[in-house]
């Protein structure tokens, strides 16, 4: 019991991104080493059939374990989890992960609003969200929502972003705690374990 | 936006006034279904929301139909329906009578899916299609057979990367942004209001099909309504799930053997 709880009070890194924030993944995941205290949950918009090629570029790129994503699967520290094509990414209060087919957001499934959303009602302070290059509106209102629920917000500096309307508009509608390169994104998420 | 306890006030009332268990349910899901709709009928009170929900039937009834998911596409995940065409069918043949289940069968649009793959197949005329959902306004249009035109692009995509060799556009009449599929599709179907949650077994089925439903139950009602199809069907009967779904955790193992790395199980013992 004792062991659960301690287990449940860990830090969760969301990143959100579209066109262009694949190149950032591929520059910030093969720097990272083993992440002990918190887990990072990707939701990037993807073709509706891409059925697994994210998750095994990402799991070739990174020494961090990716975990696959099913419904109802642990979060838990230590671990990549990839949003699934076709299916929005909700997060429930036991730390399961859900999974939910319904209407598209911001032309979006997954949505990173969505996910950005439920993760902050579940994570609150603990939640750090990165939203990094596209040219979608998605992502702002979940910003706003981490950030109401008092967890960290970085947005990658749209100069940049391959396409940077999607950190411009987040910009633009709330001030976040960080706007980073990408050199400065590797660092920042080094930091996070400390 | 409502609270964590206003929602769970909400499921107990529901299930007081009307019957109807959403204890069961996914929280994260079922809340923001609740905040959609609350949003969307423009509450500002959940006093308001609740007793509107209490004391019109109505009202709860267009409730249950828009916080229950009815987002569904023909042809969804075409490799699963390769793999039904190129596996499942071949072994049905030899029956007498096929018998399939659709829980969860939402507008229909896999309902109608599968009557083509076994028109196709020669399979149709001896099979009976029973398709459920717990919401009967989307049993209606299911019904009906009228899908919207815009989507037939992409319908027809999945029908070819199912390994479908037809002209899409033959199965349905287009009309006025609407698409109606061919009667004789419909013609083995039968539509009737079954809720996973409370109503048993009605029959023994051949396959059955529930998928991305169990995605908004927890852990013990998805066990549950497994344990409800593993009773519904027959020995060496399959069952299907959506690509992210799993019995794993709610049978016993060797029970059932799954098909290479698809959601399709077969009851062998």
């Amino acid at each position: 019991m004792e062991k659960d709880q301690i287990n449940s009070h860990f830090k969760v890194l969301i990143i959100g991104g579209s066109a262009g924030s694949l190149s950032v993944l591929m520059q910030v995941l093969p720097q990272l080493t083993a992440i002990k205290s918190f887990a990072i949950v990707i939701v990037v918009h993807r073709k509706s059939t891409d059925e697994q090629t994210l998750e095994k570029l990402i799991d070739l790129k990174s020494v961090v374990k990716l975990r696959q994503v099913e419904d109802k699967v642990r979060l838990l520290p230590g671990f990549i989890y990839v949003a699934p094509s076709n299916y929005h990414l909700l997060f429930e209060k036991n730390h399961k992960l859900s999974l939910d087919t319904s209407e598209k957001v911001n032309y979006s499934r997954p949505s990173i609003d969505v996910s950005f959303e439920s993760a902050a009602e579940v994570y609150k302070n603990l939640l750090i969200g990165i939203l990094l290059s596209g040219s979608n509106a998605d992502g702002t209102n979940g910003l706003k929502a981490i950030q109401k629920e008092g967890g960290t917000i970085v947005v990658q500096n749209p100069e940049t972003a391959d396409m940077p309307f999607m950190p411009n508009n987040a910009i633009q509608n709330m001030t976040p705690d960080y706007v980073l390169n990408i050199p400065e994104i590797i660092q920042f998420i080094c930091t996070i374990g400390n | 936006m409502i609270e964590d306890i206003e929602l769970e006030t909400l499921i107990n009332e529901v299930y007081e006034y009307y019957g109807f268990d959403f204890g069961s349910y996914s929280r994260a899901s079922l809340k923001r279904r609740v905040n959609r709709i609350y949003q969307l009928d423009g509450f500002s009170h959940f006093e308001q929301f609740l007793s509107k929900v209490r004391y019109d039937p109505e009202y709860f009834r267009h409730m249950v139909d828009e916080i229950t998911v009815n987002v569904t596409e023909m042809f969804r995940d075409p490799s699963f329906y390769k793999v039904i065409r190129n596996q499942i069918l071949p072994l049905l043949d030899a029956k007498p009578f096929i018998r399939l289940w659709h829980a969860g069968c939402s507008t229909g649009e896999e309902v109608y899916s599968m009557a083509i793959l076994l028109k196709e197949a020669g399979l149709l005329h001896k099979s009976l299609i029973y398709a459920t959902d717990i919401n009967v306004k989307v049993l209606e249009t299911a019904k009906k057979g009228i899908f919207p035109l815009r989507m037939m692009k992409e319908y027809s995509e999945n029908y070819r990367d199912s390994g479908g060799k037809e002209d899409f556009s033959n199965y349905y009449t287009a009309n006025y942004g609407i698409a109606k599929f061919n009667e004789d599709l419909a013609q083995k179907m039968v539509f009737s209001q079954h809720n996973l949650v409370s109503d048993t077994s009605f029959n023994e089925f051949d396959v059955i099909f529930c998928r991305n439903v169990l995605i908004y139950f927890d852990n013990d009602l998805q066990k549950r309504a497994i344990n409800l199809f593993d009773d519904s069907l027959a020995l060496l009967g399959f069952l299907a799930l959506g690509t992210k779904e799993t019995i794993k955790y709610s049978v016993s193992p060797g029970k059932y053997k799954q098909l290479d790395r698809e959601k399709i199980w077969r009851k062998i013992r």
